[in-house]
């Protein structure tokens, strides 16, 4: 008699989104499979200059944290807007997704999304400079990731140097 | 997705079978859809969608009768804020079905057995509520739900039986008057009011020994903190005085009533409250928490006094609808401002108005529970984490005028603090005036004991340096232990090598050493103490050694208690400490000055919660292997296969039954640690007082007095297994009456 009622059941802040990482090794079903039982977060738009500590603080609030990887660019191995949050249960991502996507961490609103799981070599950005491939392209300047885009930067040499 | 699948092919017959199979599941989705969505915003009134809606159901009763009673059993259950809407709904199709009507009703009160029977209590209350407003819609006669409110009543005249139970059956009756009373009156006023007064001699003969545990202020003034069935017993008594008239409710059913009143009732079946069983878990009891009166809310909608009836059932809606949509937190915001009737009242304070409850908070903080203050520093430091750390610090002025221990200045201490762990050092610098100054968190930076030519005196210098030199050139842990031997021991005067004996310099020597080569963040330090967990494990063989590797993480870190935290954790995860070890490293007199101070309790809590959540694991772990071996007997009998795989299950289940035996054990000897300590430093204090002839309500009474309130209520269903140890060893009567009044007070949570 404890009948659920589908209508009911929203927790649309959990669904997996549209992105797939097309490094993954293995197929689509794999990786869904994975995505759907996964304890690990990545979390993108942080600042470089944002630290693990600040990044456990925040996220311990939705359940005991495992394990934190701050990406790293992979020429500089300094770190390059984006992590990974490992939980001990798949609760304490959830109540992540849920509740702490969409909110600030060091003044910059972060985005949340599951991740089929940390593997050796995914702390490494993939842009073609070492950071992340949005830092590539993108045209506006941002000051707590380095400035404009990678691209952008090789338009205007003067202006990049004059950012700091 | 897979009905559109369906759809799209199209090869001939095969399309026609597959299409008639998915219908019925595209219907019931679809009659869910619709009895959900129902009351919520709709270009048509509420009235002409429940007509319309209920007529698309009378249609389909023939072929769906099950589904619909399923689902409208349902949503009684499960969207109690839009209750009279549903029972409007019920009512109009009895009016059209009477059979239904009945069969609604039978079914209902199957639902109520289960959810009685399964420990379901705040749902029962709804399925309740529902059934009452039932006699609003002419469904459910009123004599008969007199009826089953007296047999509810008559449970406060069980004996032995805790009086959570007999609470709990009055409250539930109580809580469906301001549906219901009026109708109830009319019809039964003799029986209501004899009923009404058996609840009041119940109400005043009840132990209320717990108030003073839940209550959020200590203070009574400016809004006195009741106890949850006195305050709704005033309600219901102001309800009554008004002649039972109440405005607030929505009551659809009213447009209908002359379709409604031709409706045939039923009369409700005689209901039994099932009797107490011993694992029964009924709600605690609570103290209703209010902030705000109607001098809060100057302009605009008058605030309902806190003994007015729509005062109870605006606090029950909005309760639901978070309970509700808690996942979905911008439904969950719309539904809360969208609140049905909020022209009519202040909604925002109810809910909450942000900044002002800020401000009252700060300034009743004196007398606030100390947990309560932990959660708003959470809170509020959470908060100005996305506001860019933007508020009027100078308005809070008043705590610098104090000495810092007093409450006011404290919070500001630990909001700043935690501030400065979701940004950094020199953004709290710059966000507070100069004057605060005092209260600024530490520089969260290591501190070196073997740092420079300074410390060359020091006795562990010199292995410090070679120790450091050996981990930079990636030694091996024999060859560090070797160069461990050389740390002279205090402990010892001669030279004797009796094997390992404790040496707490050589634990200095090496974790200082260690932590620091690892000090630049988390993930340093934890892969050192991955790598060296061999060596840390030789060290901390001993308890004594376990204590003193928790006071060198202590001294070296002071200033970073979150990286004490975290270390701490990983420790106990690892086993490189118990759980033991960390409490009585949190009270001992090393900490003593720290021990007000929130991260001390974060710790302590977190590694109760590691104990239990291990416990838990193993029992876990037993009751599979457990379930294998049935199934695997059952697989025997079946086809005679091999005797020893059960051996083999046999010998793992009684091997994760001494596993379970000995994680119990363990749990239950932390408590013991905790709960003597508390004795110990409480009866401490309390007898220097009372020599002293001093008041014993210092602020470092009330804080410590209150944490051990906190141990009981933030792990009661784990606590509750020990409690004949714990009366029986440590809350005997000899115990000063101001310690065993917590533990009293605990107890009456559940009697």
């Amino acid at each position: 008699m404890s009948a659920k009622l589908n209508a009911l059941n929203s927790d649309s802040y959990i669904d997996v989104s549209q992105y797939r990482d097309q490094h993954f090794k293995g197929n689509r079903y794999e990786q869904e499979k994975l995505l759907k039982q996964s304890n690990t977060l990545y979390v993108g738009n942080l600042s470089f200059y944002t630290t693990e500590e600040q990044v456990h603080e925040l996220f311990s609030k939705s359940g005991d944290v495992k394990r934190i990887v701050i990406g790293l660019d992979k020429v500089k191995k300094t770190a390059c807007g984006f992590c990974f949050v490992e939980y001990y249960v798949r609760s304490g991502a959830e109540n992540a997704m849920r509740f702490i996507n969409g909110t600030r961490l060091d003044d910059r609103i972060i985005r949340t999304d599951w991740d089929a799981g940390f593997k050796e070599g995914r702390q490494y950005g993939r842009g073609k400079s070492g950071g992340q491939v949005r830092d590539e392209y993108r045209q506006d300047y941002d000051p707590a990731r380095g400035g404009y885009g990678k691209l952008a930067q090789q338009h205007r040499p003067t202006e990049a140097r004059n950012t700091f | 997705m897979s009905r559109r699948r369906h759809s799209d092919e199209n090869d001939g017959g095969q399309a026609h079978k597959r299409r008639r199979t998915s219908e019925p599941i595209e219907i019931e989705d679809r009659l869910e859809s619709l009895i959900c969505r129902v009351g919520e915003k709709s270009t048509s009134s509420l009235e002409s969608n429940l007509e319309g809606l209920a007529g698309v159901l009378e249609a389909d009763l023939p072929n769906y009768k099950n589904k619909i009673l399923r689902i409208l059993c349902a949503v009684a259950r499960l969207l109690p804020e839009k209750l009279t809407v549903y029972t409007t709904l019920v009512g109009l199709l009895n009016a059209r079905n009477y059979n239904f009507g009945g069969e609604f009703v039978e079914a209902m009160i199957r639902q109520l057995k289960e959810t009685l029977k399964n420990n379901l209590y705040n749902e029962a209350v709804y399925l309740v509520r529902f059934l009452s407003d039932l006699v609003n819609c002419h469904v459910i006669a009123a004599p008969s739900m007199v009826a089953m409110f007296e047999n509810f009543v008559s449970v406060t005249q069980e004996e032995d039986v805790p009086q959570v139970r007999s609470d709990w059956f009055v409250y539930v009756v109580l809580s469906c008057l301001p549906w219901v009373g009026k109708e109830l009156y009319e019809k039964k006023d003799v029986e209501m009011d004899r009923l009404l007064s058996q609840i009041e001699g119940y109400l005043k003969g009840r132990v209320k020994t717990h108030v003073p545990m839940l209550q959020v202020w200590t203070a009574e003034k400016p809004h006195p903190q009741e106890e949850y069935l006195d305050c709704l017993w005033a309600q219901i008594q102001k309800l009554k005085k008004d002649r039972w008239q109440e405005r607030h409710i929505l009551r659809p059913y009213i447009a209908f009533d002359s379709v409604l009143c031709e409706a045939l009732q039923h009369n409700l079946p005689p209901f039994t409250p099932p009797g107490h069983m011993p694992d029964a878990q009924y709600p605690m009891p609570r103290v209703v928490f209010r902030m705000f009166d109607y001098t809060d809310a100057p302009e605009g909608p008058v605030m309902p006094g806190s003994h007015s009836v729509e005062r109870f059932v605006i606090e029950e809606n909005l309760h639901c609808i978070i309970q509700t949509h808690w996942k979905e937190r911008k439904t969950c915001a719309a539904q809360l401002l969208s609140y049905p009737g909020k022209n009519k009242i202040p909604l925002n304070y109810h809910i909450v108005e942000l900044a002002q409850a800020t401000e009252m908070l700060y300034m009743r903080l004196d007398t606030m529970n100390t947990t309560c203050i932990d959660r708003l520093i959470n809170w509020f430091s959470h908060h100005l984490s996305n506001f860019q750390f933007r508020w009027s610090w100078d308005d809070w002025s008043d705590c610098l005028a104090v000495d810092l221990d007093k409450p006011k200045p404290k919070f500001v201490k630990e909001v700043l603090e935690k501030c400065m762990r979701l940004s950094y050092h020199q953004r709290i610098v710059d966000i507070v005036p100069p004057t605060f100054s005092a209260l600024i968190p530490a520089e969260p930076i290591f501190v070196y004991k073997y740092a420079d030519e300074s410390s060359s005196s020091l006795p562990g210098y010199p292995v410090s340096i070679t120790v450091g030199n050996a981990i930079k050139n990636r030694a091996s842990n024999e060859e560090i232990l070797t160069i461990l031997k050389e740390v002279p021991n205090p402990n010892q005067e001669d030279d004797d090598d009796e094997g390992e004996s404790f040496n707490p310099l050589k634990i200095d020597v090496f974790l200082q050493t260690l932590l620091h080569l690892a000090a630049k963040s988390f993930s340093h330090s934890f892969s050192a103490l991955g790598k060296f967990h061999e060596i840390l494990k030789n060290l901390t063989d001993t308890d004594e050694g376990k204590l003193h590797i928790l006071k060198v993480v202590y001294e070296a870190w002071k200033n970073h208690p979150q990286m004490i935290a975290v270390l701490v954790d990983k420790m106990v995860r690892t086993q490189v400490v118990d759980c033991a070890a960390v409490a009585n490293w949190l009270f001992s007199q090393d900490m003593a000055h720290e021990f007000t101070r929130l991260f001390i309790w974060e710790i302590l809590h977190s590694t109760i919660r590691k104990m239990d959540k291990h416990v838990q694991k193993i029992q876990q772990e037993l009751e599979e292997a457990k379930d294998k071996l049935e199934k695997q007997q059952h697989k025997r009998d079946m086809d005679k296969a091999s005797e020893d795989e059960e051996g083999q299950l046999e010998e793992q289940i009684e091997r994760l039954q001494e596993k379970v035996e000995s994680a119990q054990s363990e749990q239950k000897n932390l408590f013991l640690v905790i709960f003597q300590r508390f004795i110990m430093l409480l009866t401490e204090h309390l007898v220097r007082c009372e020599t002293g002839s001093v008041d014993i309500s210092t602020p470092w009474y009330k804080n410590c007095i209150e944490r051990l309130q906190q141990i009981f209520l933030m792990h009661h269903v784990t606590i509750q297994q020990y409690m004949g140890t714990l009366e029986n060893l440590l809350f005997t009567a000899e115990l000063d009456h101001h310690i065993l009044a917590v533990y009293q007070q605990f107890c009456a949570l559940q009697l």
